[in-house]
């Protein structure tokens, strides 16, 4: 366990480098610099400005000198914002995705996981076929089209929320973008979690445990939950990442001051570095994420030797 | 002697065999019959091709421009009068026409980048497979490496960079496609690899090419036509994301995901100007991935 938990965090490494890498040189290729403003800016001092941000030196070295900022944790100056760093911005902006999308991971996670369970051992019920339903129009229906109608219905037909917006972690203003993200996770999870479990009670072993005759909710919760949740387990990883892409539609969509909605408003702006570091740091906590679930899956599941 | 009796064998079996009523049923037509059984997917095909179709000639048929403003109809509801049948956006544009126009571009996009997307996932998972070793290990690392990343971030990092040409929306979706692809033909390649039918080439002395065409690219076929039709939806689906947040195509070029977010902004108002691109859109995903199961149960029995 402990080898492959090392070896698996060793792995981690090459992918940063190779995202960090690429995402640099693309941005090192494209033409203009930091300091092509409208204004001219006499030779001495753009001399004395490159020299300050190292814009003199050959690529490798200012490349080392990026990694060296990042490793220290120091994601760089906004092209944009005068007077903004990357890190001050992401310090606003990372809270409220933190607040929306981990809220409605955990969420997605135990609703998810209770659907699942309702609908395998009422096959047919009303539950099963709305978790199919909600697993369909999850597939079916993107996020930037399910928002709108939510936003329809709920802030302007019937006026119970806003129709987005932020008020400083007001509850009302996270309920809208945190049930259009957990509806999309529960679609995945609820129809895994009901694939599995279905699988782990037409296994042998549960069919013993009926035949001791002991009662369904010892068979479904100290006996079956476990091996049917690693399947569960196993897409989290990949639910991650995708929930970071719809996290960044949901906050345009509700315009909320998040990580998404800052990125695409660097892209809209051209702003390349705030865009570059607000990359790099979502790639290292998806990265991280992934590695998580990994370990996690190992540790849980028995059967995985290494 | 020996010969001569053998041959009268082989005749006689031959003649036997062209004396039976013919009735060969190929692979392939057994999965076409099953798949014109399965009435959801035929619908779906049916839907499908006539919104494609819908898209290439209805702009021709049209007295409409997708460009042009009728400064006498702007925000128009949908009617039947002056032929504005989906009313129009707030600058008084047909919206049929960019529907129809921005259905062109997200259907052609999805089909360059799904071609582009399948080729490199079929060489570079092929290549893995048959390969096999440190080589294989290296390039299944990559993917690896490619699904860890949080790809639309990349996407909009790619796109703010490059810039927001029609070929580099195609480029920078299918960076991100392929991988699922390569996946499945490496596994398939490996398995293939390892059959009876395989050794039994080898040992009666085939060529490795003819092994390769004749034996490994027929089986590894259905597989691919199977996850072809499944990357399809999802690469409409990027664009449309991309296009969503102002990073497709751009103005006055249109693409669903484009009309989407014009919609998005007028709701309150004007519903219409979201509902015809969401419906469309939304058709045509849920119709693909109808015929993506489909394929899947057509062409793979086991699976069933």
């Amino acid at each position: 366990m402990w080898s492959y938990a090392f070896r698996r965090v060793l792995m981690t490494i090459p992918t940063l480098l190779l995202v960090i890498t690429v995402c640099y040189l693309m941005l090192h290729a494209t033409p203009g610099g930091p300091f092509d403003s409208e204004r001219k800016i006499s030779a001495a001092v753009l001399a004395n400005l490159q020299a300050k941000y190292h814009l003199d030196l050959p690529l490798w070295q200012q490349y080392l000198y990026y990694l060296k900022s990042l490793l220290q944790g120091d994601l760089g100056a906004s092209f944009r914002y005068a007077d903004w760093s990357v890190n001050d911005l992401v310090a606003n902006a990372l809270p409220v995705s933190l607040a929306i999308g981990g809220g409605s991971l955990l969420l997605s996670v135990f609703i998810g996981v209770g659907l699942g369970i309702i609908a395998a051992l009422r096959q047919n019920s009303i539950v099963d076929y709305l978790v199919m339903l909600i697993g369909n129009l999850g597939s079916a229906f993107p996020s930037f089209i399910i928002g709108p109608v939510l936003i329809m219905i709920f802030a302007i037909w019937l006026k119970v929320s806003p129709a987005g917006g932020w008020n400083d972690f007001q509850i009302s203003y996270m309920v809208l973008p945190m049930a259009l993200l957990t509806f999309i996770n529960i679609s995945t999870i609820g129809r895994v979690m009901r694939g599995s479990l279905i699988e782990v009670l037409n296994s042998n072993f549960i069919r013993t445990a009926k035949a001791k005759g002991l009662p369904m909710s010892t068979i479904v919760f100290r006996h079956s939950l476990k091996p049917a949740l690693m399947p569960v387990v196993s897409v989290l990883g990949p639910l991650a990442i995708s929930s970071i892409t719809s996290a960044v539609v949901t906050e345009s969509v509700f315009s909320l001051p998040g990580l998404g909605k800052l990125i695409v408003n660097g892209a809209a702006n051209r702003d390349y570095t705030l865009v570059l570091g607000l990359v790099v740091l979502v790639t290292v906590v998806a990265v991280v994420l992934n590695l998580l679930v990994d370990l996690a899956y190992a540790l849980l599941d028995p059967k995985i030797r290494y | 002697m020996l010969r001569s009796k053998q041959k009268a064998a082989a005749e006689a079996i031959a003649a036997n065999v062209s004396a039976l009523p013919v009735d060969g049923r190929s692979p392939w037509r057994d999965a076409r019959e099953r798949f014109l059984r399965n009435k959801a997917a035929v619908v779906s095909l049916v839907i499908l091709a006539l919104i494609t179709l819908a898209c290439i000639f209805g702009p021709m048929l049209l007295s409409h421009s997708y460009e042009d403003t009728d400064w006498e109809a702007m925000s128009l509801a949908p009617t039947m009068l002056n032929g504005h049948y989906f009313g129009t956006d707030e600058l008084g544009r047909d919206l049929l026409v960019r529907c129809l126009i921005g259905g062109r571009i997200s259907l052609m996009v999805g089909l360059l980048a799904t071609i582009a997307s399948v080729t490199i996932g079929i060489v570079w998972g092929a290549t893995a497979g048959f390969l096999g070793g440190k080589v294989d290990t290296l390039m299944m690392r990559i993917v690896d490496m490619m699904y860890a990343v949080p790809y639309l971030l990349i996407a909009i990092l790619m796109v703010t960079l490059l810039g927001r040409e029609f070929y580099l929306v195609v480029l920078t979706i299918t960076v991100f496609s392929w991988m699922d692809m390569a996946r499945v033909v490496r596994g398939q390649t490996l398995s293939i690899k390892s059959k009876e039918y395989i050794e039994a080439a080898r040992a009666i002395g085939v060529s490795t090419s003819s092994i390769i065409f004749r034996h490994v690219v027929p089986n590894l076929l259905g597989i691919v036509v199977i996850y072809t039709t499944v990357t399809v939806p999802g690469v409409i689906l990027t664009e449309s994301v991309l296009s969503f947040l102002g990073l497709g195509v751009q103005e006055p070029m249109t693409s669903w995901g484009v009309l989407i977010e014009d919609g998005t902004g007028v709701m309150e108002t004007t519903p219409w100007i979201l509902l015809f691109p969401a419906a469309m859109l939304s058709i045509t995903l849920y119709c693909a991935n109808y015929i993506g199961d489909g394929m899947r149960d057509a062409l793979d029995p086991k699976d069933r």
